[in-house]
């Protein structure tokens, strides 16, 4: 369980660290928190020869509220959002999914960015990135891109991003006022991955009915799922608990979730049912419907 | 390509940092985790490894007054830092009031897991001296003990707790 041979480079600023990044190829890998990369090493899933630290590029630690997304500069560790009044204000389904995430002394190192960039599909904010129709930026000596979440996550630990680019920010959008937002998951214990895990927002348009809802499965596929047909269908919907009972049946019945010694696919199925149905009741009640 | 020489031992680099408030430097590899580090090139043995690869808790140590794990981080990430492991939070050969309330709570037995649960402990009433039982379960959840049954574990935190209240710190 020790780590393989590496060069660890440390660059000071961000352009030291794509050329690195150029210069190496699929040889380096960006690390940040290190709480998924560091594991793969010891059980050498992964083994780098070269590991680019941005810890130290100072431009990287910014949290900052532009008005319609909160920004996360990709070193900005996990424990720093959850303890920020900003994030529990303006973007209350992250400050929700934050807590499931490991343990205290995971969150005190592991980073927003560093979660999406390593994509796995029990993880929770790869699912929040897609409830909320995030986008990250992503920058190489080619350019910089900005990817929205539906076209980052492509499959389990698998991104859109290039060897020689390193994501720099994560743009979470703010929720609308009035929306409501509810994160659930079920794991055997508190930290472990997620059996299955349910990000959705229920916003109320005139007259009391639904204008808009997102619902995102995740731990059920190689990547999180926004369940589109189930949210255009609840779209001008009643916000009744009929509503989202038939809703959650909707979205559970197509999902092929994965069997293992935590549970089968069948159990899984159940519980995304009944996770679903708990998310959007919860979410609901938060838009303002009473309970 | 491969480039094999990737494979050799990269040379030893000095690193320097502050152990227990005392500033410490010895060579290292850059693959070296700080865990190993502290208990082989600082002959700190206090910090504990069990599956080195951050799922026991048991190497948890203070960087710059978080808890961590050890075993997560290279040595050379806490170039410049200061870690505080359990060698370093007694006043001689008084114990801290954490391993006090540890000891009288029996709150371990084979002790194995037990410096990491200390460090664990400390973190978290440092940051909020009166923890209610639910906030210490979800806290310690990080850290395995398969002796205790972690009932013990939760009232030595729970003892500390008390006491930091008798002293006066808010919670």
């Amino acid at each position: 369980m020790k780590l393989p041979p590496l060069h660890h480079n440390t660059p000071a600023t961000l352009e030291e660290a794509l050329d690195l990044l150029g210069e190496h190829g699929d040889e380096a890998k960006v690390i940040a928190g290190g709480q998924s990369l560091v594991p793969m090493m010891a059980m050498r899933l992964a083994r780098p020869a070269q590991l680019v630290d941005i810890n130290g590029i100072a431009s990287l630690a910014a949290m900052e509220d532009r008005g319609d997304v909160l920004a996360f500069g990709a070193i900005v560790r996990e424990r720093a959002a959850e303890k920020s009044s900003v994030v529990a204000e303006r973007a209350p389904v992250l400050a929700e999914a934050l807590p499931h995430i490991g343990h205290v002394s995971i969150r005190n190192r592991g980073t927003i960015g560093g979660s999406l960039a390593h994509a796995d599909a029990s993880a929770e904010l790869p699912a929040v990135a897609m409830v909320t129709d995030a986008h990250v930026v992503v920058r190489s000596r080619r350019g910089e891109r900005i990817v929205a979440a539906e076209d980052f996550f492509v499959g389990h630990f698998t991104t859109s991003l290039a060897d020689d680019e390193c994501l720099v920010e994560v743009r979470v959008p703010a929720t609308l006022p009035g929306a409501g937002w509810s994160f659930q998951e079920v794991a055997r214990r508190q930290g472990d991955f997620a059996l299955i895990g349910v990000a959705a927002m229920v916003a109320l348009g005139g007259g009391g009915s639904i204008d808009t809802a997102r619902i995102c499965v995740f731990g059920v596929a190689e990547r999180p799922l926004r369940i589109r047909t189930v949210e255009d269908a609840l779209a001008g919907a009643a916000p009744s608990p009929e509503a989202f009972e038939a809703a959650a049946a909707d979205a559970a019945r197509d999902l092929e979730p994965p069997s293992d010694v935590h549970g089968s696919a069948a159990y899984r199925r159940h519980l995304a049912a009944v996770t679903v149905r708990r998310a959007l009741t919860a979410a609901a009640a938060r838009a303002g419907v009473p309970g | 390509m491969t480039d094999h020489r990737a494979n050799r031992p990269a040379p030893g680099v000095e690193i320097e940092l502050v152990v227990n408030g005392a500033t410490r430097s010895a060579a290292t590899e850059d693959r070296v985790t700080l865990a190993d580090f502290l208990r082989e090139g600082l002959g700190l043995t206090g910090t504990h490894l069990g599956c080195e690869h951050g799922v026991c808790g048991a190497c948890t140590v203070l960087l710059d007054g978080e808890a961590v794990r050890s075993c997560l981080m290279l040595a050379v990430q806490a170039r410049g830092r200061q870690v505080t492991t359990v060698e370093g939070i007694a006043d001689g050969d008084d114990l801290s009031p954490v391993q006090l309330a540890f000891r009288e709570s029996h709150s371990f037995q084979c002790g194995f897991c037990t410096p990491g649960f200390v460090m664990s402990t400390v973190a978290l009433l440092a940051g909020n001296p009166n923890p209610d039982e639910r906030e210490i379960r979800e806290t310690l959840s990080g850290n395995i003990c398969r002796c205790t049954g972690y009932e013990s574990i939760i009232e030595g935190v729970l003892l500390a707790a008390r006491r930091n209240v008798e002293a006066g710190l808010p919670g």
